[in-house]
Parts: C-alpha cells; sequence; structure tokens
C-alpha cells in the first residue's frame, strides 16, 4: 500500500491562474473579460497539473510521483484537501467502474500504465473492490502490447477487450451512423471514467476526450468521414456514454502535435501532465490550444491551415449536441 | 486461430444451403454467420497482404487509398471507412484475403443474373466489410463489421476453385457484402478459378475508381452493379456514397464489353417517382444501350430503415412499365415470387423464354443465343 500525500489547497490557489490567461490563444478574451462575463454564468472547470520532474532523470514516469500529480489535480478539480474525498464525490461501492483508456497509439502514446494504476489505487481507497474495476478497450492485444496485463478474473483489477465480450447485438444511434456497442459499457459498467491520452490525429485534427469514444463501437471506420465530424459529436450523444461518464482523466504524460494518432517520436513530446474535466467539450478545446501552441513552437502549421482543425469541437457544443461548452469564456482553466 | 476452409465444414455449408433452397419458398437474402465457424482468435497474418490500390503519401506514413472514389487519407495504425484495410507504417493492407465469412451455394439467379447461365450454381462467397453504408442494407452483420468482429475460414484462392469445380459450380460469385474491398483476393481467386475452368461473377455497388475498375472486374465474367437510385441526393444521404462514379463504373464495364446486369432496389418514398424511374431509364437507353436487363426489386425493412413497409408489388411494376416504354426490352421485377416480370421474353416475338419459380429456372428455350421461335438474338451468357 502506498503512502498517502496530499497538498493543500492554499498550495494549489498560488499556483491557479484563469483559463484564458493558459490558453494564450490570440483573440481570445482576456483575464478580466473573462472574469466579469463569467460571473454571469457556471464555467466549466479544465484542471491541468504539471510535474517537470514526474520521470525524475529517466524515461519512465515514477509511480509515487504520479500519483501525486493525480491527487493534485483531482483535490483542485473537486476543491478538497484530502484526495479520499474527491473519489468520494465521484464512485460509490458498488459500482463498476470502467476505465476506458487508449491503446491504439502503440507504445509511447498510449494511456500510461502509472496513471491508470493510479487511478486504481485511488479507486480502492474510495471502496471500489479491485475486481469491480475494468480497464478496457477495443482489442486485448492491442492492451497487451502496451503493457496492460490481461486479467479476467479473481480479485483483482479486470483488464480486457471488447473482442473478450463482444459487443451488443441491437445497433443504437444518434444521426446517421448505426453501432453496436461494447458489452463492458452495457453490460459490465456502471460508470465510465474516461483516460484518453492528449493527441494530434490526421483526420480529426485532435484525439482526446470525445474521440477516445470511437473505442467503444464495432465500426469507428465509419465515423471519419468530413475530419470525424458530427461523427464524434453524434457518438458521444448516446444514452449508454452519457448516463455512465463521469469524469475524464487526460493523460497529457506524453503528447503528440502531429503525425497522430500513431505514436512518432519526432512528433512527440514530454508534457509530463494530466487534464481532469467534467466536460468533455472544454477539455477537448483546451487540449486542442495545448497542440496549436506547440505546433507554433515547432514551426508548424496551425490545424486549420492544414485543412483539419477539430470541427466537431464546434459541433459537440451546438444546440443540437449541448455536450459541453467550447466557449473559452465559459471555461475556467486551472493549471496546477 | 481460424478454421481451415476444408471439404468437411464446406460440406456442412453446402448441405445447409441445398436444404434451404429445396423449401421451394423465396430464400432469404440475409446470410447468417456460417454454422461451421466457431468464434475463436483469428490469425491475422494469413490473411493480411499487401493492398494493390492506393499510394504513399510524403508525411508521416499516411497514405491515399485508390480504390474507390472515397479516396480515404489513412494515418499509420488507422484503417479506411471500408474497416477491412489498413496502414501500418506506411504500408497499406487488405486484411481480408482468403478471409471468407460467409459461403453458400446458389442459384446464379439469386444474385440476380438472368442473362448468364440460367439454371446454374454459383460458388458464392464474402468477406467482412464494404466501403458504403447502405441504411437498408441486408447482410449488415457481415458489411458493416470488422473482420474480427465476425467467424472466418481460411479459404484460399485455388482451394475456392477447386471446391467450386467439384461441387458442379460453373462460377464462383463474390456478393453478400461488397467484393470491391476484397479486390485483392477477388482478383486472385479469379485468376485460380480461370486456371480450373471456372467463372467469376461480382455483385457489386460499382462504387470504383475506373483504374481498380477495369483490373478488378477485367477479370469477371459478368458483373452485377446495384444502382441504387438516381439522384445524389439519396446517395448522400441513404448510401454514404455518390452516384456519378457508379455511373461511370457502367460506363466503363460496357466499354469493357462485360456483360452487366443492374439491380434498382425500389425503397418506398425514396427512390420510387415516376420522375427518377423516367430519368433512370433514359440514361440507361442512352448510356449502355435497350439490351442491359434492369430488375426492380422488391425492399424489405432492415437495419437502419425499420421505419419503411415492403415496396408495393404496383409500385414496381409502374417502374417496370415506364422502362418497357422507354424501349429497355429486359426489365424485371425482382423478390416477388412467382410474378410474371421475372421470366425472359423474346422482344420480338414475346414468347416466354425463360420460365422462373423463386431462385430457379424451371424452362430455358433459348438456343444459341436466339429465340427458338423467331430466332432474334437474344443477349446474354447463356452457355457454358
Amino acid at each position: 500500500m502506498r503512502t498517502m500525500r496530499s497538498a493543500s489547497r492554499r498550495d494549489f490557489l498560488k499556483k491557479c491562474v484563469t483559463g484564458a490567461a493558459v490558453l494564450g490563444a490570440g483573440g481570445r478574451m482576456g483575464v478580466l473579460a473573462a472574469a466579469e462575463e463569467g460571473a454571469a454564468f457556471a464555467k466549466s472547470r479544465v484542471v491541468i497539473a504539471r510535474d517537470a520532474m514526474l520521470r525524475g532523470t529517466g524515461a519512465t514516469v515514477d509511480s509515487r510521483r504520479m500519483l501525486t500529480l493525480l491527487d493534485r489535480a483531482m483535490q483542485v478539480f473537486f476543491d478538497r484537501d484530502n484526495p479520499h474525498e474527491t473519489w468520494k464525490k465521484l464512485v460509490r461501492p458498488g459500482e463498476t467502474v470502467g476505465l476506458k483508456v487508449n491503446a491504439l497509439g502503440g507504445r509511447g502514446l498510449s494511456s500510461n500504465l502509472q496513471l491508470v494504476e493510479a487511478i486504481c489505487e485511488r479507486l480502492q481507497e474510495a471502496g471500489i473492490e479491485a475486481s469491480d474495476i475494468v480497464v478496457w478497450d477495443r482489442d486485448s492485444d492491442e492492451l497487451e502490447h502496451v503493457g496492460f496485463h490481461i486479467a479476467t478474473g479473481g480479485n483483482q483489477v479486470q483488464c480486457f477487450g471488447t473482442d473478450r465480450v463482444d459487443y451488443e447485438q441491437e445497433l443504437v444511434m444518434h444521426g446517421s451512423v448505426g453501432s453496436r456497442l461494447s458489452k463492458i459499457l452495457t453490460q459490465r459498467c456502471d460508470v465510465l471514467i474516461n483516460v484518453p491520452v492528449l493527441k494530434d490525429h490526421d483526420g480529426a485534427g485532435v484525439s482526446i476526450a470525445l474521440k477516445n469514444m470511437y473505442g467503444v463501437i464495432h465500426n469507428p471506420n465509419k465515423y471519419h468521414p468530413n475530419g470525424c465530424n458530427p461523427y464524434i459529436a453524434d457518438l458521444n450523444m448516446l444514452p449508454e456514454i452519457r448516463t455512465k461518464m463521469r469524469l475524464t482523466i487526460c493523460d497529457a504524460t506524453t503528447a503528440c502535435f502531429e503525425g497522430g494518432p500513431g505514436y512518432k517520436p519526432g512528433y512527440s513530446w514530454k508534457n509530463n501532465g494530466l487534464m481532469v474535466s467534467q466536460d468533455p467539450v472544454a477539455l477537448d478545446y483546451t487540449g486542442w490550444q495545448i497542440i496549436e501552441r506547440k505546433r507554433a513552437e515547432k514551426g508548424l502549421k496551425t490545424l486549420e491551415g492544414d485543412k483539419r482543425a477539430p470541427h466537431y469541437i464546434a459541433t459537440a457544443a451546438d444546440a443540437q449536441h449541448r455536450l459541453g461548452t467550447n466557449d473559452p469564456r465559459r471555461i475556467a482553466v486551472v493549471e496546477v | 486461430m481460424s478454421h481451415e476452409f476444408n471439404r468437411r465444414s464446406f460440406l456442412r455449408c453446402a448441405l445447409a444451403s441445398g436444404a434451404a433452397l429445396g423449401v421451394g419458398e423465396i430464400t432469404q437474402l440475409l446470410i447468417a454467420t456460417p454454422a461451421w465457424a466457431g468464434f475463436e482468435k483469428q490469425d491475422d497474418s494469413r490473411f493480411t497482404v499487401e493492398a494493390k490500390f492506393y499510394e504513399k503519401l510524403p508525411n508521416n506514413k499516411k497514405i491515399k487509398c485508390k480504390l474507390c472514389p472515397r479516396e480515404c487519407t489513412v494515418g499509420d495504425r488507422e484503417r479506411g471507412y471500408c474497416g477491412v484495410r489498413e496502414n501500418r507504417s506506411g504500408t497499406y493492407y487488405t486484411l481480408v484475403h482468403s478471409r471468407v465469412c460467409a459461403a453458400h451455394i446458389d442459384p446464379v439467379e439469386k444474385k440476380p443474373l438472368f442473362h448468364y447461365l440460367p439454371g446454374t450454381l454459383a460458388f458464392s462467397l464474402a468477406t467482412a466489410g464494404c466501403n458504403v453504408n447502405c441504411k437498408f442494407c441486408q447482410n449488415w452483420d457481415i458489411s458493416q463489421v470488422r473482420p474480427e468482429q465476425v467467424p472466418a475460414d481460411y479459404a484460399p484462392p485455388k482451394l475456392v476453385a477447386e471446391l467450386a469445380k467439384q461441387r458442379n459450380c460453373p462460377t464462383i460469385a463474390y456478393t453478400y457484402s461488397e467484393p470491391v474491398i476484397f479486390s485483392e483476393y477477388l482478383m486472385d481467386a479469379a485468376d485460380a478459378g480461370h486456371e480450373a475452368g471456372v467463372r467469376s461473377v461480382a455483385v457489386s455497388n460499382g462504387y470504383m475508381q475506373e483504374e481498380s475498375l477495369k483490373k478488378a472486374y477485367g477479370k469477371m465474367d459478368a458483373v452485377k452493379i446495384d444502382l441504387k437510385a438516381f439522384t445524389e441526393s439519396y446517395y448522400k444521404d441513404v448510401v454514404v456514397a455518390e452516384l456519378k462514379p457508379v455511373l461511370a463504373s457502367l460506363v466503363t464495364l460496357r466499354k469493357m464489353n462485360k456483360w452487366t446486369e443492374i439491380v434498382y432496389l425500389v425503397v418506398p418514398t425514396l427512390n420510387d417517382s415516376e420522375a427518377e424511374f423516367q430519368g433512370l431509364a433514359r440514361w440507361i437507353k442512352t448510356n449502355l444501350g435497350v439490351d442491359v436487363p434492369i430488375h426492380f426489386t422488391q425492399f424489405h425493412p432492415e437495419y437502419l430503415l425499420k421505419n419503411l413497409p415492403i415496396t408495393p408489388v404496383p409500385t414496381l411494376e409502374r417502374a417496370k412499365a415506364i422502362a418497357d416504354a422507354e424501349g429497355l426490352r429486359y426489365v424485371y421485377i425482382g423478390n416477388v415470387p412467382g410474378h410474371p416480370a421475372q421470366n425472359t421474353y423474346c422482344p420480338k416475338c414475346r414468347r416466354m423464354l425463360v420460365e422462373r419459380v423463386g431462385f430457379t429456372a424451371s424452362q430455358m428455350l433459348i438456343r444459341k443465343g436466339n429465340c427458338p421461335f423467331c430466332q432474334q438474338p437474344i443477349p446474354g451468357i447463356w452457355h457454358a
């Protein structure tokens, strides 16, 4: 059992800045203006936690520092001094919690193992049985390839792909494409925690929280035309996803600014961070800005200039979807 | 490991198919998951062959698929729209070569091909996947899935040819899902078939690029094209494709002198206007000629279009009447067992030349390609 570590809220507040300042995008509203306007409506919070020493002096993420980083992010997000309290706000004993990771990118750009371990540890401390935690994606081989240990029984954290249990026969649909959902989502999990990766995507522009749901359906290939728009938004409208999704913890330890979704070392950077939000649109919007900043730093065109701006984000926020907000004035980005 | 497609497993499927045909009623178009196949982990490696129709792009190991007009740009580790082609480090692979998920022995009339070896059997097979997404698809459980999601057998081209010959099938039919997406396999199987004296036919949506069509369907002895509608809006909304390339494919097949028949599935309220029938018939007459058979077939609610009724027979008869009036000589009505418009009549003396009951040709009077009564040539491939 690891030693519990917690940080005080005061420490965090010292480091917090508002979202508009973090985004720093040209033409965006300034801090004051955002604060004035923001008073009129509730903002979606996106917490970004970073630790420059997350990997110590090596290449591998340090498990202890990862747990601390996760605690910091969660405590700020849920406004709690004690990391246990944050998880108790999220899950209840007896629930089965699915961690939808992303193993598509291969080694180097899939959901970080230490992050998943840390989440599992905190879930168990919040009263969730190990066997009631399911770490999953579409394919067991892909999970194994990126380092997860496949486990399908006993009193341990479960880990397997939909290939082990199949998809539902019944089609579900929002918009124009019908799909069969993973039985892990429909039959196994009461709660979904989304654990995507911060990365560029050759079609959608970026692949962060919303697009990670492509891993819950049997036919993601039918959702790729037109920059995945409106398909990403449509998919996330499915009640089976919306009603179970409680939180996104985006792995931004290694992020990718070009050449995604597969891992390309030359186009990735050690960001050593996490992003936490309950608004997947706000999180995707914020992640997109981070990727744009990195692209600018590397002398690359904007995604718009590359004809693959992630228009799906605006669609997800529109009146037909209302999955969250992409309006920077309504997003409070908190860096800790 | 996947199953070896051997004689024993084939026999089981053939017997099941034969039993179904023996009922004497309309055989379900929907092809169930093959009964012989268990759900075992499939070894992908033997189904994985480099694709023929694509180009490598300069950046980030991306490729552009050149098989169909969609021209998917596919990043590393991703698949095209069809779901059966994958980019692996900048090389594009088909994942369905010899990966048969459905195989049956069908009458060739079931394809339907009415002017092609009537009364013979076709060794019919499919792999998973499709390059469109028709909302009425009868076979969506194999066409709209990824290959690893359905049980499949390993059926290399030579084995398919051998089995077809052994079972007295003069033809291999690539059907059920969409042969466009397994073009490499189709080409190899057609070559193996021809070496063994077995012909090949494709049952296709025709949504292909000209080069891939020429190379793949150049190896076919006949092609049936599903012309889903005669408007771009229908193709966009119901098929998720485009009409124009399909019309271009029909013209190309005509120029190649490839025996071609057309099926038009009449879906109530969506593609059943008189203006559309008229436009379609006129286009066929102008661009393909009056001798190309067209089958107006009855829609049955399925997949994502369960809210519409079965096509009324009078609607099909109206479509036929319009096409007849336009001068098309071989206009059929399909999926309506016992309808007289399933028979072939001589366009000159009007005598019945081929009588069909369900999918069976019960009477075949054409002799050496001619009407036996008035000697009018009847276009088609009539004798093996």
